[in-house]
């Protein structure tokens, strides 16, 4: 067992102090890529705390569609193919639900910040 | 150094000139650079842009149109009344700079946010919508004719090279397949008309001041078409940059860049913009995913390109927006 502080209580300081303490020292092009580093570093913390539960949730909900057990990977393959092939569509019960869901769990994780993201999150979870 | 360079070409197109000099570079990968640099006249100093390939670096990478055929493109995008900036030379053998050419500078911003949010565009943004109509027109009524060799491009091509590309990445993303699946359902044929199409027409590849848009830049991915492409591609919200509710690269409305477009003597096809649209949306998805892709293989193992591939989920939201909306708005 590893011991703390843990990764997000590590990631989450370093990230602070590049924010707090060196982002003002900086200007021009280094501080537009320590800007970016930043970002990257508050994305990891997001994830570590964000998707394990999301993951979860995105599992059952693609056993439920699907019929079938698996990886997370392997069944969102499955998924993917049964779109392409016309086997499911968007008439197919909890398919537009299940892809609005994973899409807002992702933008949760990667860009919070984006317009259409606070648009749709903003419409609560009591689906389309 | 690069000054001594471009001081031995000036006589070819600017008889008077004395020398060069502010030489910058702006931007530069391994294979293209733009530098910006001041021509010293008894006249008055001129701004200048040179786009070059440096020696040994001849070649166009895939979709690229070359930098001869921008540069031409941009000679007869400027005659037919586009704002673009006047190409002043095409680089010879003897300048020994490479491939490209310079052109006159254009002062404005460039800087999509900056556009939209800064108070001194403030009067004219309103405007933009319908201007962009009109210019697109001017580009699209460039007759065929005059016009240097361009790859042809149609949907059903580019539904099956963006397949193909997703594929080659091996990470599954529904909402792309979903994407897909409807981009081949509502595969409009090919266009009654096939045009000059610029190919980036969007907002960041425009020089704006208060008064206008002043210039169109990056022809790079010009190329034969459908004209509904440009009219798509400035629509997808990628290119809003937050101002999601004004589709037309964040200055207004859809109404307006047709109202413009249609003033100038051109149709528009609502229902084939709304196709590129969202083939634009996933193309710009899968650009981000070929971003991360290159970051993982390539040289450029950058944090702006590792964080690139994680914006592609930006463009899975506006997709199930497009596709699949739950509300208005």
């Amino acid at each position: 067992m590893q011991d703390e502080p843990t990764p997000t209580e590590l990631v989450q300081a370093v990230a602070d102090f590049l924010r707090n303490d060196i982002a003002p020292m900086i200007s021009g092009h280094q501080a537009f890529k320590l800007r970016v580093g930043i970002n990257a570093l508050d994305l990891v913390v997001r994830q570590l705390t964000q998707a394990a539960p999301a993951d979860a949730a995105e599992h059952a909900r693609l056993k439920d569609l699907l019929g079938q057990n698996g990886e997370l990977l392997d069944l969102n393959r499955m998924l993917a193919e049964q779109i392409a092939s016309g086997a499911v569509d968007l008439a197919t019960p909890g398919l537009k639900e299940h892809l609005w869901r994973t899409t807002l769990d992702k933008l949760a994780v990667d860009q919070p910040n984006y317009a259409s993201y606070k648009r749709e999150a903003g419409r609560g979870t009591n689906g389309p | 150094m690069i000054e001594s360079e471009l001081s031995r070409c000036l006589a070819a197109f600017m008889p008077g000139a004395t020398g060069v000099r502010g030489a910058a570079k702006l931007s530069g990968g391994a294979s293209q650079e733009t530098w910006r640099f001041d021509i010293v006249h008894p006249d008055g100093d001129v701004g200048a842009i040179l786009r070059r390939s440096p020696k040994g670096y001849g070649a166009a990478p895939g979709r690229a149109a070359g930098l001869d055929n921008e540069a031409a493109l941009m000679r007869l995008a400027h005659a037919a009344g586009v704002p673009s900036p006047e190409v002043l030379h095409l680089l010879a053998p003897a300048d020994d700079l490479g491939t490209g050419f310079i052109m006159r500078r254009v002062e404005g911003e460039t800087i999509a946010r900056k556009i939209l949010r800064d108070a001194e565009f403030a009067e004219a943004r309103p405007r933009l919508a319908r201007q962009l109509g009109g210019i697109a027109a001017g580009i699209h009524g460039i007759a065929r004719a005059e016009l240097p060799e361009l790859r042809e491009m149609n949907a059903t091509r580019e539904i099956a090279e963006l397949a193909r590309e997703y594929h080659s990445f091996d990470w599954p993303r529904p909402v792309f397949d979903l994407a897909l699946r409807w981009l081949s359902q509502n595969d409009p044929g090919p266009s009654a008309e096939v045009t000059l199409v610029h190919g980036d027409f969007r907002n960041g590849n425009l020089i704006i001041g208060p008064d206008g848009v002043r210039a169109v830049l990056d022809w790079e991915l010009a190329h034969l078409g459908d004209p509904m492409e440009d009219l798509g591609w400035i629509c997808v919200n990628s290119w809003r940059f937050g101002e999601i509710d004004k589709p037309v690269g964040g200055f207004g409305s859809r109404e307006e860049l047709f109202a413009g477009y249609e003033a100038a003597g051109r149709k528009v096809d609502p229902g084939r913009v709304k196709f590129w649209e969202v083939m634009g949306t996933l193309r710009w998805g899968v650009m981000c995913c070929g971003m991360m892709q290159r970051f993982r293989e390539g040289p450029d193992h950058s944090m702006e390109r590792a964080m690139i591939g994680r914006r592609a989920s930006e463009t899975e939201i506006d997709l199930l927006r497009l596709l699949a909306p739950r509300g208005e708005g």
